[in-house]
């Protein structure tokens, strides 16, 4: 049985954390997600579900801690928001090398630097590029509402044992923050010790079973032909991810002329401005990536030869811009338009862009 | 009375040469072989076996764990 | 006296001493006479004696030990450099009931990974800290360390270690004795067998508090690096006598 809830963003995925039967969380404070860990230490889920909340002394600790028990086969999770986030970069590369699953938010805030405390989309280039080092990623998911913060707790974790990949929810802080209702599902229990052991035993860190093997989690191989080898290994589970696993959605795309794509806030606030320019007689559409990494390449490139052009929609000052343009070839124009730092820009500003860059552009 | 007569055997070919069990034997048995092993490394051996009490003092610092050690009571 | 001949000694009822089965049948890469070969083996014989192997989840550090894994025949993680008690405390925490240790070097535990040192030890985690320290930063070459003694050379200290401009060796030991959530702090050393035997006892006693859930056992093992310190082993093994051993204090500090 469903339950509904009036809630933030922030404590929606706590609750899902502990819904989802996350064995631990481990973080460190930072605004605007610090409610994560608060709600999470406030519902007490060692005795809801026997999971683990754990404050580190910094991201670095937090993102080790999980890395270490994420080679269990435990199911584990941290959160922050971009200075955090850059931190933790050196370990993300090493979930990729040693193929652990685990799961990240991002709760983005306006950068470079310390910034400001405000939303932003301005950690696009890192999360779905890589910020760490090395030939690896990561599965981006972009929710836009405190039900999908909710509901992509699961869709993490699938895609993360699937694939033994870190996935990172990347938020903002509108969506961190902001209250709607949320429809909570039903408790999924955690797995015992004997179930991780039954289903991850090739791979995970139980304790080695008398009668296998030692089971080693390194990103390390001092043969540069066996991690050539390893790299493709990654290379062909990347590729699959891209071409099984994109998430979008699709908005009055059927007799679109122009395309508004966007995710998270910025898709919300795209919502908007269709209705508005679609009055006004304008024919857009939105197409909102839900996986940033994998992009929906096909999507864009199905439209770039049907619409007079995409206006990439923003808090940045233009990242996923660069992955419109790679799928559209130049078959289409395509703009960018944005307010950043912490600025959301409006509905009305960006129907103004879509007129002043794209249509008469 | 009961006397101790210990042997050991030294993996000839994973010893490093370091001489670190040399130094290390109470009775003086072992010596660093003039030949070398596949890796080039000078090994231990024994060159004064009947002196070995078994004692395990060189196996015990030998950073590779290539001696074994054995060990029986001998009665006069 | 009938002569015993050595194929009367050397037979398996008379077997004193034997490597323990928890070596991987890989040959250790450490350097001759290195000191880290003999602090493996003391863990995995610990680990043998208490029959824990299947219970054990290790933690290498990055320095030259990164390859522990390849040799220790347990379940292990090769952690960040310096991050091996995070990764001890996020396995630990979910895994109570296992056994849980680090084994890092002095540039690992003492100078990149100092944070997550002090607070796993703060924190009092039930787990077991093995740190190894020659002074030097052996993997990358020999460049200074934090535990580099006053006026050794290093790479990165060519006219020996200025106080001064350089700093002061860290004794990390002695920091997380005065921490309350340490239970158990002692430094040995692994250059004679005696030296080797007492190492032995608290490497047991380690993984006993675990079992007792006492909390967190440091035990520093100053060591050599006869590469770093340009020095055959038994040299170097004079020298750790002679100079570290007067700076670095062998002993138990804390015993709770
Ligand atoms: C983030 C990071 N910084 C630097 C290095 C390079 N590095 C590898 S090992 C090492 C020092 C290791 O020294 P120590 O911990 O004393 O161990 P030892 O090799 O002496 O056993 C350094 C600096 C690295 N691998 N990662
Ligand atoms: S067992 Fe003892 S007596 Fe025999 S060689 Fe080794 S150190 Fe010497
Ligand atoms: S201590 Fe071991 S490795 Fe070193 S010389 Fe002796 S047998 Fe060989
Ligand atoms: S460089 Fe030093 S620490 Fe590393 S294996 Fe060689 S002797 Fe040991």
């Amino acid at each position: 049985m469903g339950e509904l809830r009036l809630m933030k963003g922030n404590e929606a995925i706590a609750e899902g954390f502990i819904r989802a039967g996350v064995d631990a969380y481990y973080g460190y404070p930072i605004t605007p997600q610090s409610e994560v860990m608060e709600y999470l230490m406030a519902e007490k889920p060692e005795e809801r579900t026997g999971m683990v909340v754990l404050q580190a002394e910094s991201e670095l600790a937090a993102i080790n801690m999980v890395y270490g028990a994420a080679c269990t086969g435990k199911k584990i999770v941290t959160s922050s928001s971009s200075p955090g986030i850059s931190l933790m970069q050196e370990s993300f590369s090493y979930i990729a090398g040693s193929e652990v699953p685990a799961v990240v938010l991002n709760v983005v805030r306006g950068g470079p630097g310390l910034g400001d405390i405000q939303p932003a989309q301005s950690d696009y280039f890192q999360s779905t590029k890589g910020g760490g080092h090395g030939d690896y990623r990561q599965i981006v998911l972009a929710p836009s509402s405190v039900q999908e913060m909710y509901d992509f707790v699961n869709l993490a974790f699938d895609l993360a044992f699937k694939y033994r990949i870190m996935v990172l929810i990347l938020s903002d802080g509108a969506i961190g923050q902001m209250m709607e209702k949320v429809m909570l599902d039903e408790q999924k229990p955690r797995l015992t010790n004997q179930e991780i052991k039954d289903r991850f035993d090739s791979w995970a860190l139980t304790g080695r079973t008398p009668g296998r093997e030692h089971n080693i989690i390194t990103s390390l191989d001092l043969d540069q032909e066996n991690l050539e080898r390893h790299n493709f290994h990654l290379q062909k589970k990347y590729k699959e991810i891209e071409e099984n696993e994109v998430i979008l959605e699709e908005v009055s795309l059927e007799d679109a002329e122009y395309v508004f794509m966007a995710y998270g806030t910025s898709a919300r606030i795209c919502h908007k401005a269709l209705q508005i320019a679609r009055k006004e007689g304008i024919k857009v559409g939105l197409l909102r990536p839900i996986t940033l990494w994998p992009f929906p390449e096909k999507k864009v490139k199905e439209l770039a030869s049907k619409v007079k052009g995409f206006l990439s929609v923003e808090m940045s000052a233009g990242q996923m811009i660069e992955d419109i343009r790679l799928a559209v070839e130049g078959k289409t124009k395509v703009a960018h338009f944005g307010r950043y730092g912490g600025v959301i820009h409006s509905p009305e500003e960006v129907v103004a862009a879509l007129k002043s860059k794209i249509i008469g552009g | 009375m009961a006397k101790v007569r210990g042997a050991i055997v030294v993996d000839v070919e994973r010893c490093k040469g370091c001489e670190l069990c040399i130094g290390s034997c109470p009775t003086d048995v072992l010596r660093m072989a003039v030949d070398v092993n596949g890796k080039g490394y000078h090994y231990a051996y024994m060159e004064n076996p009947e002196a070995c009490t078994g004692c395990v003092n060189c196996a015990t610092v030998c950073p590779d764990t290539v001696i074994t050690v054995y060990r029986i009571k001998v009665v006069d | 006296m009938a002569e015993i001949k050595l194929e009367d000694i050397i037979k398996p009822e008379n077997l004193v001493f034997q490597k323990t089965k928890l070596f991987t049948d890989k040959p250790l890469s450490y350097c001759p006479g290195c000191g880290h070969g003999v602090v493996h083996r003391l863990i995995l014989e610990a680990i043998e004696e208490l029959g824990i192997e299947s219970e054990t989840i290790g933690v290498a550090p990055v320095g030259c030990s990164v390859l522990a894994y390849e040799f220790m025949n347990i379940d292990i993680a090769q952690a960040p450099h310096g991050r091996a008690p995070a990764l001890a405390t996020g396995i630990k925490r979910v895994y109570p009931e296992k056994f849980v240790f680090t084994y890092q070097g002095d540039g690992d535990l003492a100078a990149i990974g100092t944070a997550e040192t002090i607070h796993a030890c703060n924190r009092g985690e039930n787990i077991s800290i093995f740190f190894i320290n020659n002074g030097i930063y052996g993997m990358t070459g020999g460049q200074m360390a934090p535990t580099t003694l006053p006026g050794m050379a290093s790479s990165t200290s060519p006219y020996g270690r200025d106080v001064a401009s350089m700093g002061h060796p860290l004794k990390m030991t002695e920091l997380v004795a005065n921490l309350p959530g340490t239970r158990f702090v002692a430094r040995h050393a692994v250059h004679t067998p005696a030296l080797v035997r007492k190492a032995k006892k608290a490497i047991l006693k380690a993984f006993e508090n675990q079992k007792e859930n006492k909390g967190l056992s440091f035990i520093e093992i100053v060591s050599n690096c006869n590469s770093g310190w340009k020095m055959t082993p038994v040299k170097s093994n004079q020298w750790l006598t002679e100079n570290m051993l007067e700076y670095y204090k062998l002993g138990t500090l804390k015993d709770e």
